[in-house]
């Protein structure tokens, strides 16, 4: 069961690729042809991401690297002991959906620091495994099109992000706890 | 909203920064993030062009019609306002297969073509659609049911059983993604009302 998971992954995208060209050869597709004619406007809805994620990145990075996170968590933390929640986790919580390579990193850490089979290992994988980095997904896809204003769309994104957080420590304690 | 955050992430810096004495590290987190900002732009680069290439060998083939043919039901139910048999169905389609294998760099591309497909039928070029926050919001909570990249990171550290929050996290994403959705229309109803 377990290497049907990894395998699945593993052979997704050489299958993928092989099957449509094959798909595509036989509706008499001229695969290459077609790929450079899809291919061509790549570069161009990369770059036009540029001015969205450098001003978020920026402003995510001073919040980080000032410390004012840090801050932010320490007032918090405190209340969440209270309700139960592992302290050590917490950050996640904050981390996951503003910085998708920072949020990994904290949870390599604390996989690394506590084990992976400890209830915080198994808790921040969870965490990282069913959630998103709200703020990047955000930020490319609606700056890839150009679109400023976004509504509703990321309380959305927060507020299922928060949902998560809660089911994946719930979730923890009911299937691994004693 | 998205303002708000980033005003606060700006302003909280300054202060943490000054209170330190150190405001060197607000200087310094600024330039460092505009390069994360382009460092990560053209590792997207090859992404793209790489999927949009592959995407339209199957747009071509008709793979992506059926696609959306074979799951029309899913997007009558969560895309209500896309037009029928609209070419951005077969782009979202993909976009969410991509997303429950865990192919993280394949579902971006798609998910930005399905976008600039939907801006094509967007009447305010600026504002995001209905149907672009719902997109947005599948993506956000992110329908994963091989989390690839976490189980890696627990075979390195020599757990006795990497796979074992395949379960949790399968059942964490289905709760954060029907939050995400039940949210999403909560407020695609109250918009569609107010027009």
């Amino acid at each position: 069961m377990n290497g049907v998971v990894t395998s699945i992954s593993l052979w997704a995208i050489p299958v993928f690729i092989v099957f449509i060209s094959i798909y595509a050869v036989a509706k008499k597709v001229p695969v290459y042809e077609s790929f450079v004619d899809g291919a061509k406007d790549g570069f161009d809805t990369a770059i036009k991401i540029i001015p969205h994620l450098v001003g978020m990145m920026v402003a995510i990075s001073v919040f980080r690297a000032s410390g004012a996170m840090d801050l932010m968590l320490g007032f918090i933390q405190p209340v969440l002991n209270l309700i139960g929640v592992p302290s050590e986790v917490f950050p996640l919580a904050i981390l996951r959906p503003i910085t998708g390579t920072g949020s990994l990193a904290f949870t390599t850490d604390l996989i690394k620091e506590f084990g992976p089979d400890s209830m915080i290992g198994r808790i921040a994988s969870t965490v990282q495994g069913s959630t998103d980095t709200t703020l990047y997904v955000l930020t490319v896809y609606f700056g890839a099109v150009g679109i400023r204003k976004s509504r509703y769309a990321l309380k959305v994104g927060l507020i299922s992000d928060m949902v998560g957080f809660a089911a994946a420590i719930i979730i923890c304690f009911f299937v691994f706890g004693n | 909203m998205v303002n708000y955050i980033w005003l606060f992430f700006i302003v909280a810096g300054f202060i943490a920064a000054a209170l330190q004495g150190n405001i060197e590290l607000f200087s310094e987190a600024v330039f460092e993030g505009a390069k994360t900002g382009v460092t990560i732009c053209f590792s997207l680069i090859s992404f793209m062009v790489l999927w949009l290439g592959l995407l339209r060998i199957a747009e071509d083939a008709g793979l992506l019609k059926k696609l959306a043919i074979l799951l029309r039901p899913v997007v009558r139910f969560l895309f209500p306002t896309i037009p029928k048999d609209h070419p951005a169905i077969g782009y979202i389609m993909s976009n969410m297969s991509a997303n429950m294998l865990g192919l993280n760099n394949a579902a971006t591309p798609m998910g930005i073509k399905a976008m600039e497909e939907l801006q094509k039928i967007n009447p305010k070029k600026d504002t995001a659609s209905t149907a672009m926050c719902t997109l947005l919001a599948l993506n956000t909570s992110s329908i994963t049911i091989i989390p690839i990249t976490i189980i890696g990171i627990r075979m390195a550290n020599q757990s006795m059983d990497p796979f074992e929050i395949v379960g949790t996290t399968l059942m964490a994403t289905a709760i954060s993604t029907t939050a995400a959705i039940l949210v999403d229309k909560w407020y695609q109803r109250k918009s569609l009302r107010n027009e």
